[in-house]
């Protein structure tokens, strides 16, 4: 297992222990949190965190916006929904064929696209999620227009329907994981370096011979699969999809989520999606109470706050600026020296072993 | 390689006009003149950022025109900026594996996997770049943020990157401006390394076309010197010749006194 997986600028085991842990801690979630309500924001959670990790190495490694990332989220929920509902595909076969079609869309828009630069590669992707949430909305023959399209099948596997939300909250964040590992992966790498010097400095990564518009255009790919992919197990975990769970705002939010998880952070992701799921289902119990018809406009205003505030601040995301804080305050050496203290004071009853050396950090 | 006829206009302005020059294998060629003469222009053209507005670059007899920079690296030919450009946001040792970039082989959805020739890959291409940085004198600062290093070890850096590419042609865009005495100095002395000895990892010797200012420098280590005034070509010929002819001792040196 620990070699399928990338060394980090941290090391291997960094991301081991970071991979351990945040398994360890999704599979011991819902023994305490198991309401209805909380897993179903959980698996919520699990779907964007696979959208964010994409977009996070679309838009934090290889430093291109995308306003449109509702849009393959969108059409990978509707190619599954589709593809099951009008074709009668079983869904994971839906949900590969939806992932290629996607790819195959990302790739196709991207050829024009990366013509744009900055601001104006912003404009582009958010035109692009425009057309895709009004092709949703009109192509009623297929989509069932604003009304949606229900009757999704759920998922199975081996012949075992996953009805409840417990084993799909397991199967949303397996899928996580090796997402999360697949993004590390690429990361760490020659394409990852690749994309991470066209960040920096394009002139410079072409003039080492790195073909930047094929990776800008491969990273693109990338995110859109990770995007459909997610947007299929949103379909079969909804088994209704309506084009208002796949408009602008969804793309704003995607936006978001990487930002407030480090925008070239791939741990940040999960963090990133929880946050800002949790913040938009704190604003829907605030906003009524401020204005009386309060709706999405006020919530896309407070996004908008909130996003000009990261970037002001801590422009490397909410995850980076806690690390970081809770280094400047030693609470490594902190929580050490509490458990030093605690096996000083219980030196009479626990057999006493090796002292340990050097524990704390390097840096 | 050839530079035949090679002319650059920017709207009304003559940037390059008719210069040609060619170079041959090994040596250090040093392109001079005073501001404004067109000796980045020249260098930007061959290496693929600008196309000329006439003229050609030939490469081992081949026409470079309509070859982007990226296809130009994995011809052989590596250039550096003024402003040095390296990868901020990297380490010391990832900003040399970028200039490694070319030499690997694996694609993306190998790397997503992980596959056992990615590792094999990743670890060869370490320690490609490690030499590299040794070369430079930079081997112990590997692991250090690129950006924290000072202005004249990012110079270093960004022709240890471009030597990783392993270019039959170096192109160095003023490497010695902003630099103080004894950075010059190392600068000097690694040029003149990768050129008089074996000691380049790959054993490059890579034609080296220096475009500079500092006439100690250009003294020190060209073999040939083209002289540029106002994009036209003014002199040419071996580095002593040159420093004697009257016409560049009077557009550039200064005419001396007494």
């Amino acid at each position: 297992m620990s070699r399928l997986i990338a060394y980090g600028p941290g090391g291997q085991r960094r991301n081991l222990v970071g991979l351990g842990a945040l398994t360890l801690f999704v599979a011991t979630l819902p023994l305490w949190l198991n309401s209805p309500y909380a897993l179903s924001t959980l698996i919520l959670i699990g779907i964007y965190t696979i959208v964010t990790l994409g977009l996070s190495l679309l838009m934090g490694y290889a430093g291109q916006i995308s306003l449109g990332q509702a849009a393959f989220f969108g059409l990978g929920a509707y190619g599954s929904a589709v593809l099951t509902v009008q074709a009668g595909w079983s869904p994971w076969l839906a949900l590969i064929a939806s992932a290629l079609g996607t790819g195959l869309i990302a790739y196709l828009i991207g050829i024009p696209i990366f013509r744009l630069r900055g601001h104006y590669l912003a404009m582009g992707t958010l035109a692009f999620g425009v057309i895709v949430h009004i092709v949703l909305n009109e192509w009623k023959v297929v989509t069932g227009g604003p009304t949606g399209l229900p009757g999704i099948p759920r998922l199975t596997v081996g012949g075992l329907v996953l009805k409840g939300d417990l084993v799909y909250y397991y199967l949303v964040w397996l899928l996580v994981l090796v997402a999360l590992v697949i993004a590390l992966n690429i990361v760490n790498s020659r394409f990852g370096r690749a994309l991470r010097a066209i960040r920096d400095s394009e002139l410079a990564a072409e003039s080492l011979g790195v073909e930047a518009t094929r990776c800008k255009l491969q990273a693109m790919v990338t995110s859109a699969l990770y995007a459909s992919v997610a947007g299929s197990l949103y379909a079969h975990y909804m088994i209704f999809v309506s084009p208002s769970a796949f408009d602008f705002d969804t793309s704003v939010r995607l936006v978001l989520m990487a930002a407030v998880g480090g925008l070239a952070s791939i741990w940040g992701a999960p963090f990133g999606a929880a946050a800002v799921m949790l913040l938009s289902l704190v604003l829907r119990e605030i906003i009524p109470l401020l204005t009386p018809r309060g709706s999405g406009e006020q919530q896309i205003l407070a996004y908008g706050v909130l996003l000009v505030t990261i970037m002001i601040f801590m422009p490397e995301g909410l995850t980076v600026a806690a690390v970081r804080a809770w280094q400047r305050a030693g609470g490594m050496r902190l929580v050490v020296g509490v458990l030093v203290r605690l096996q000083v004071s219980l030196r009479g009853v626990w057999p006493r072993r090796r002292r340990r050396k050097g524990v704390g950090r390097g840096r | 390689m050839e530079v035949e006829r090679v002319r650059q206009q920017f709207g009304g302005v003559i940037a390059l006009d008719d210069v040609s020059f060619s170079v041959c294998t090994g040596q250090v060629l040093a392109i001079i003149g005073p501001n404004g003469a067109g000796k980045t222009t020249l260098l930007n053209i061959i290496a693929g950022t600008l196309e000329p507005t006439a003229g050609q670059v030939l490469f081992r007899g081949q026409r470079l025109s309509g070859r982007p920079p990226y296809a130009r690296v994995r011809l052989g030919i590596a250039r550096t900026f003024q402003q040095a450009l390296i990868f901020q946001n990297m380490t010391v040792l990832e900003n040399v594996m970028v200039g490694c970039h070319i030499r690997g082989r694996g694609e993306l959805w190998h790397a997503a996997l992980r596959l056992p020739r990615v590792r094999r890959e990743e670890e060869d291409l370490t320690l490609d770049a490690l030499r590299f940085l040794n070369l430079v004198g930079l081997g112990s600062k590997a692991d250090q943020d690129a950006a924290a290093l000072p202005f004249g070890q990012q110079r270093l850096l960004a022709i240890a990157r471009a030597l990783a590419t392993s270019p039959s042609i170096l192109l160095l865009d003023e490497p010695a401006a902003g630099l103080n005495r004894l950075e010059k100095n190392d600068l000097a002395e690694l040029i003149q390394r990768i050129h008089e000895t074996s000691a380049d990892p790959l054993g490059l010797r890579p034609t080296t076309i220096l475009v500079e200012h500092d006439m100690e420098l250009v003294m020190r280590l060209a073999d040939w010197v083209v002289v540029l005034d106002h994009g036209k070509r003014l002199a040419q010929g071996r580095t002593e010749e040159v420093r004697r002819n009257p016409a560049v001792i009077e557009a550039y040196l200064g005419v001396e006194e007494g």
